[in-house]
């Protein structure tokens, strides 16, 4: 039989029984259409994330006190070195010249006070290079001011978010407000752009180094980090730093330097684990649609009892008739799987218009998957009914219908 | 033409068997028109199905045109149902959602002529059948004579050799079926091969070979002229 009678065959049994059409196509246009959706949401919520982390640039080195075995899962958030890493280490990495800039971090909650009002807060204790590593721009006022790392100024830049819980609708710029049991004066405010690194600086509070190391009544840093310069070898920097840290820490190497990649990569494996995942549920649906397709053309098998017998007698063969199921089916799973595929996008394209700084695409494998499945789940289910066609004898098929007459 | 050797068919019916046909031997001439009346259940319909390939025997062997169907593949007696063999039926077994053009280049369909090829010879045969106003209709807006001439139409398009009719004017009033017998007479006239199975004396007495048959077994066969040529007394002593 040619592929355009097959075709028109075909289109005539589905338009001849258009509900029973419309439902399959549903079944399965929805099927395709989660796939894509979920999967395209849980793609976007990875790309969403790893550029968040990606502020940091790809050539900054994190340090952390004490040696941890990093093979790319993500580091203890409580680094306790055997020696604290100084103001002096960090002012001695500084003069590395593989190292472009370095910021100090100490990182922990503060009580804040402003007026009759108090909260606790994130506080960040760094100097005038975070700003300029993590690429903050400044809202209102300006950043740290650049000064020794161990000069403890009284001068603070605040988040919006704390600028807004402390001060609500007055001004904030100016203003003295307490932190622990030190006064600091809002020199800055930082413009809101969000999550970063799980760090967001909107409702935080940042400090000089000093004075932080006063505040939490520590030596060591919680954090360094270390951008490269550009043109120097990423590798030879790091190994550069961390044999200046060596000396300096008298022969022990009780640092861990860790690149944004290893900890990017622990995340994108994660969230791709769950697209993954999400994907698979959704192709659930695709296998309940297989199920669908399967019952009804049992059915359309049991109605047309008839039909096969006759176009048997007219000379189709068992392969021929197992070929007019099969390809009942795979038509209407390909014109449902188009569907799904246009309606998925269509809605993905929807949700990006309403909410433009989410990025939605569908990862290939899903497009591909769905699409395969579909079809794939169709054969396979149709196959059965299809072979139940195939093998009716003629003489039997052709009494079925005198009876129905 | 045609060759039955020993035919057997046995159908189980609530633990009772049916011979449907028991030992049945035959020979048809090409261009042969021959009727088989009986009563119900006398094996004639069964007898038809076997000629047409729909079932097979249990025992006995069966040729046609010197080819022994038995020893073919499934695939292989589609392909003779297809090219050599028309069928017509009591009850038309038209498709319903083709039209009568649809219907009638069905086997060429089924085949895989190209459109081009399939068209002339539709149209050659509604001209023919003077069905060439109603090629476009579907069976439910043709009448019942009409209906069999498009259901004779599609059993011809492909020039078979033998044509088997299962009671063609069963559903039909008196003036449909007399169009539709000469018809198939007229068909037989061109060398076709032409079997009817019926009930109707008068139908069946137009053939030139008259066979009766009772419990599977044929008993009776007269010629135009209305003598016996052959009966189960003769066939025993010929046994014997």
């Amino acid at each position: 039989m040619r592929v355009a009678d097959l075709i028109q065959f075909n289109l005539h049994l589905l338009l001849r029984q258009w509900f029973r059409t419309l439902m399959i196509l549903l079944a399965t246009a929805v099927g395709v259409a989660a796939v894509l959706l979920l999967t395209g949401l849980g793609e976007g919520a990875r790309r969403f994330v790893l550029d968040e982390f990606s502020l940091l640039g790809q050539d900054t080195l994190i340090m952390l006190p004490g040696r941890k075995e990093t093979t790319g899962g993500l580091p203890p958030l409580t680094g306790e070195g055997t020696r604290d890493i100084t103001l002096e280490d960090v002012a001695a990495l500084e003069r590395l010249p593989e190292i472009q800039m370095v910021a100090p971090l100490i990182v922990g909650n503060a009580q804040v006070y402003v007026g009759g009002r108090n909260r606790e807060i994130l506080t960040l204790g760094t100097s005038a290079r975070f700003f300029d590593l993590r690429q903050l721009s400044m809202q209102q006022g300006q950043a740290l001011p650049q000064a020794t790392l161990e000069q403890a100024g009284s001068v603070c830049v605040i988040g919006p978010e704390v600028r807004e819980i402390l001060f609500g609708a007055a001004p904030a710029l100016g203003e003295w407000i307490r932190v622990g049991d030190r006064r600091f004066r809002v020199i800055g405010i930082v413009e809101d752009r969000g999550e970063s690194l799980g760090m967001d600086v909107s409702n935080q509070v940042i400090i000089p180094v000093a004075s932080a190391q006063q505040i939490f009544n520590t030596q060591g840093m919680f954090r360094v980090l270390l951008q490269v310069r550009p043109g120097a070898s990423f590798d030879s920097a790091r190994q550069r730093v961390l044999e200046l840290m060596q000396q300096r820490h008298g022969g022990e190497r009780d640092v861990t330097l860790i690149t944004q990649d290893a900890l990017l990569g622990a995340f994108s494996d994660i969230l791709h684990l769950l697209t993954l995942s999400v994907g698979a549920i959704a192709a659930i649906s695709l296998v309940v649609a297989g199920i669908l397709i399967m019952n009804i053309t049992l059915i359309s098998v049991s109605q047309r009892t008839a039909e096969i017998g006759l176009l048997k007698a007219l000379g189709a063969s068992a392969n021929l008739v197992r070929l007019l199921f099969l390809s009942e089916a795979l038509m209407l799973s390909t014109l449902g799987a188009l569907l799904g595929i246009a309606s998925g996008y269509a809605l993905l394209w929807l949700g990006h218009s309403i909410w433009p700084q989410f990025p939605v695409s569908v990862p290939f494998w899903a497009l591909s998957g769905s699409l395969v499945i579909a079809l794939g789940v169709a054969t396979l289910f149709a196959w059965l009914p299809a072979s139940r066609a195939a093998h009716l004898a003629p003489v039997l098929a052709l009494r079925g219908e005198v009876h129905d007459a | 033409m045609i060759r039955l050797e020993q035919l057997c068919k046995t159908y189980h019916l609530g633990g009772e068997s049916v011979h449907a046909l028991d030992h049945f031997d035959l020979c048809i001439e090409a261009g042969d028109y021959l009727s088989v009346m009986g009563p119900s259940g006398s094996g004639k319909s069964t007898l038809l199905n076997m000629l047409g390939l729909l079932d097979t025997p249990d025992s006995g062997r069966y040729w046609l045109e010197e080819q022994e169907m038995g020893a073919l593949s499934e695939e292989q007696h589609a392909r003779v149902r297809n090219q050599r063999i028309g069928f017509v039926f009591q009850a038309y077994h038209l498709i319903d959602r083709l039209s009568a053009r649809e219907n009638i280049e069905l086997p060429l369909v089924l085949t895989g002529v190209p459109p081009r090829e399939r068209k002339p010879r539709v149209d050659e045969l509604l001209e023919r059948l003077g069905l060439e106003h109603h090629a476009t209709h579907h069976p439910h807006q043709l009448s019942g004579g009409q209906r069999q001439r498009v259901a004779i139409a599609r059993a011809v398009i492909r020039r078979p050799a033998l044509l088997l009719a299962d009671e063609p004017t069963g559903n039909l009033d008196s003036h449909a079926s007399g169009e539709v017998i000469s018809l198939l007479e007229e068909l037989n006239g061109e060398g076709i091969t032409l079997l009817v199975v019926t009930h109707d004396p008068a139908i069946g007495g137009r053939a030139r070979r008259r066979l009766w048959m009772q419990d599977g077994a044929l008993i009776r066969e007269t010629d135009g002229d209305g003598n016996t040529v052959n009966s189960e007394s003769d066939r025993a002593d010929a046994r014997r």
